[in-house]
């Protein structure tokens, strides 16, 4: 990478605040003590743990105690669909909805194997889900309602409290994927419906590899991972300490940065989205609009492909994702875009861009400079201009069935 | 990220005959387009060949192209590849073909360059008349219908690019990348294939035997004769250099000749001696035979 690079794509991953390395880096010399260890210069260790959780908790508007340290957000989703069907082992159905991310959605697919019963709730075209629809599913069999707080691809930010209340009527536990709005958005689980919420380090400027699961106090808890007694019996196995302290330490920043990076991404973003709608003919923003993170832009751009474009901002260091299928290692466009019921036209050209407290005005507008050629090229190399180009309408057609 | 060749990345960023050919009214050229793919599928490509018609030769070829990175390369490759050659000579391009002039594409991404191929077969068919719908291989019952692929044009891949797993199948023309439902199906088509082939292979080597008893069927004397024959044509050439051969005896295969003269005083020399003689008799007498030097 070289030292040019516009990054842009931090809902995948972001850059580790310098601060947090530093936090991190004596925990990885001179304080290499087991926080378990039963002498002090292991006990020194524990409390720094105990700082970080403290540091978490605060960030979340909950309690020290409410707080597990996870080795990522997979495991904290894992951990919670787990421990809620645990919690309530009479019930047997789940409720999800069609734009999760993988982990908790092949968590789902193999539950039903299980001899679960999993609702999907569907998604309108700006990605919202429809509450009626969730009301309509809830049974006094429903265990969980598991869904995400904002997502990763478009970003569109779901009704969380509405969907916990309903939750809460019918007795169902109510978990939140909250990995894409911690750090992104403020939250505060005080007086909040969620039971059980997770996030991870890498999105909010900590390490990879490290991520927390929120559990309500009185919470019935089943573990995941059985062994010694860490966390409190809650997540056995020595904890990764350093990212831990990592993880307090970016919590710690992101309270004094939120309030400022939410009007700076949200301004940036705004910009950038006016600009290349504005000054890019046939392209669209997908995602809702009202409710969404401010770092993200989800934009599709008609009759060309999203692997190409991101190639083409690759050569001028610039990175974005894309849900197109070229990018996405399988053959089909992203789920989350199929879910919004996208025409393919859309579907295949769209990039997201999503920010970070990092991104400066000089980004955006050297982005700006390049996107409109990029586009260009591309459409000028393909056979489509127009939606009514016959013969690919009869292949969508064809293939809709 | 891709792990795409530099010459993938060349003509992504400067790809070569983009566009379309204008059609003209000029004698003796035709020009056409075949096309393939859609948007739906994430890809999809429109080739216009410009053609002498006397010459039956492509006297430029362009592309158009909707689909990522390789697909555009994969396209410009194509161009490139078949400018100047005859229809006939096109028609024998294959998506191998493209890959190896782009220095390999990744596994994934090999249906770019069978898009490529597909789109230069619908060209020249188009342009000489033939319904693509009706060309043979590809009738045949619709096996997947995600991706509206038919269960001849499976085993069609399968059998030119010998490949071994419906993973395989799957880069190349996407069948059995969403739903899978069509997996156990494209499954039965390798074995079917992989059974095939090893029926004709045993054919193959059946009829191979059966030539060589034929020509093992000489008596010892013809042997020698033939033998006799081939040494004699070449012993003006070695006395020219003042050297000789001579037959000394044979043993079942094993032909043992006296090398003398020049050819005999260096041993390297001989060596290349006997291996011509060696090749020679292989190839006039029996391929099962050994020259010894005595
Ligand atoms: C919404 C969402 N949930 C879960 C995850 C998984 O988190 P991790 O990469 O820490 O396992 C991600 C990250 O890609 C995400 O975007
Ligand atoms: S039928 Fe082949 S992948 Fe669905």
């Amino acid at each position: 990478m070289n030292a040019e690079t516009i990054y842009l794509d931090n809902n995948a991953t972001t850059k580790v605040d310098p601060a947090v390395v530093e936090a991190m880096l004596p925990y990885l010399t001179t304080y290499y003590g087991n926080p378990s260890s039963m002498h002090s210069f292991g006990g020194q260790v524990g409390k720094a743990i105990q700082t970080a959780r403290s540091q978490v908790a605060t960030l979340l508007g909950a309690e020290d105690s409410e707080i597990i340290f996870t080795s990522c957000g997979t495991e904290g989703n894992n951990t919670a669909i787990r421990a809620a069907l645990a919690a309530q082992s009479d019930r047997k159905h789940i409720i999800t909805t069609q734009v999760e991310h993988a982990c908790v959605m092949n968590v789902c697919k193999l539950l039903e194997k299980q001899g679960y019963t999993v609702t999907y709730l569907s998604v309108n075209r700006k990605g919202q889900i429809d509450l009626a629809e969730l009301e309509a599913a809830l049974t006094g069999n429903t265990a969980l309602v598991t869904t995400m707080y904002a997502n990763n691809e478009t970003g569109t930010i779901f009704p969380i409290e509405e969907i916990g209340s309903l939750a809460k009527s019918y007795g169902a536990i109510f978990h939140v994927d909250a990995v894409q709005a911690v750090g992104k958005i403020p939250l505060n689980l005080k007086n909040s419906t969620i039971d059980l919420l997770t996030l991870s380090g890498h999105k909010l400027h900590a390490p990879k590899g490290i991520g927390a699961l929120y559990v309500r106090r009185g919470f019935r808890f089943r573990p995941f991972m059985l062994g010694g007694h860490q966390e409190r019996g809650r997540r056995a196995g020595t904890e990764n300490v350093a990212s831990i302290i990592g993880l307090g330490k970016a919590a710690e920043l992101e309270l004094t940065h939120l309030p400022q990076a939410v009007k700076q991404e949200k301004q940036l973003r705004d910009r950038l989205e006016k600009f290349l709608l504005t000054n890019i003919a046939d392209c669209e923003v997908n995602g809702d609009p009202k409710n969404r993170l401010p770092n993200t832009t989800n934009i599709g751009f008609k009759y060309i492909e999203g692997e190409a474009i991101l190639l083409s901002l690759d050569r001028y260091g610039v990175c974005a994702s894309s849900g197109s299928a070229c990018t996405s290692g399988s053959l089909e466009p992203s789920h989350v875009l199929r879910a919004m019921g996208l025409p393919y036209t859309i579907l295949h050209g769209s990039i997201r861009f999503s920010l970070s407290r990092y991104t400066t005005d000089a980004e955006i507008d050297r982005v700006l400079e390049i996107m409109p050629g990029i586009i260009d090229r591309l459409r000028a190399l393909s056979p489509f201009n127009s939606d009514a180009a016959g013969w690919l309408q009869e292949r969508e057609e064809a293939l809709a069935i | 990220m891709w792990d795409y060749t530099e010459k993938v990345l060349d003509l992504f960023y400067n790809p070569k005959n983009q566009g379309a050919i204008e059609v003209t009214e000029e004698n003796d050229i035709a020009v056409v387009f075949g096309e393939v793919g859609s948007i739906a599928c994430g890809d999809a490509l429109r080739l216009h060949l410009k053609i002498n018609v006397p010459a039956d030769q492509i006297l430029d070829a362009r592309f158009q192209t909707f689909g990522c990175t390789s697909a555009i390369a994969s396209s410009s490759a194509l161009t490139e590849m078949i400018k100047g050659l005859t229809l006939d000579e096109a028609l024998n391009v294959t998506n191998k073909d493209i890959a190896n002039y782009l220095g390999g594409l990744p596994e994934a991404k090999m249906h770019c360059s069978v898009m490529g191929q597909e789109a230069l077969e619908a060209a020249i068919y188009k342009y000489r008349g033939i319904e693509v719908e009706h060309h043979d291989e590809d009738e045949g019952a619709l096996l997947c219908t995600c991706f509206g692929v038919s269960d001849n044009r499976v085993r069609r891949i399968v059998i030119e690019n010998n490949l071994t797993t419906v993973e395989e199948v799957t880069n190349y023309i996407k069948a059995g990348g969403s739903c899978g439902s069509c997996l156990a199906g494209i499954e039965d088509i390798i074995i079917g294939v992989q059974e095939d082939k090893a029926a004709t292979t045993a054919r193959v080597e059946a009829e191979l035997n059966r030539i060589q008893q034929t020509s093992r069927g000489l008596t010892t004397v013809q042997k020698i004769t033939k033998i006799q024959q081939v040494l004699d044509e070449v012993r003006p050439m070695l006395l020219a250099d003042g050297g000789d051969v001579e037959l000394f005896d044979i043993d079942g295969d094993l032909v043992k000749v006296i090398l003398k003269g020049a050819c005999s005083s260096c041993s390297g020399s001989t060596a290349t001696l006997k291996d011509a003689i060696e090749t020679r008799l292989r190839d006039r007498v029996l391929p099962t035979l050994i020259v010894e030097a005595v």
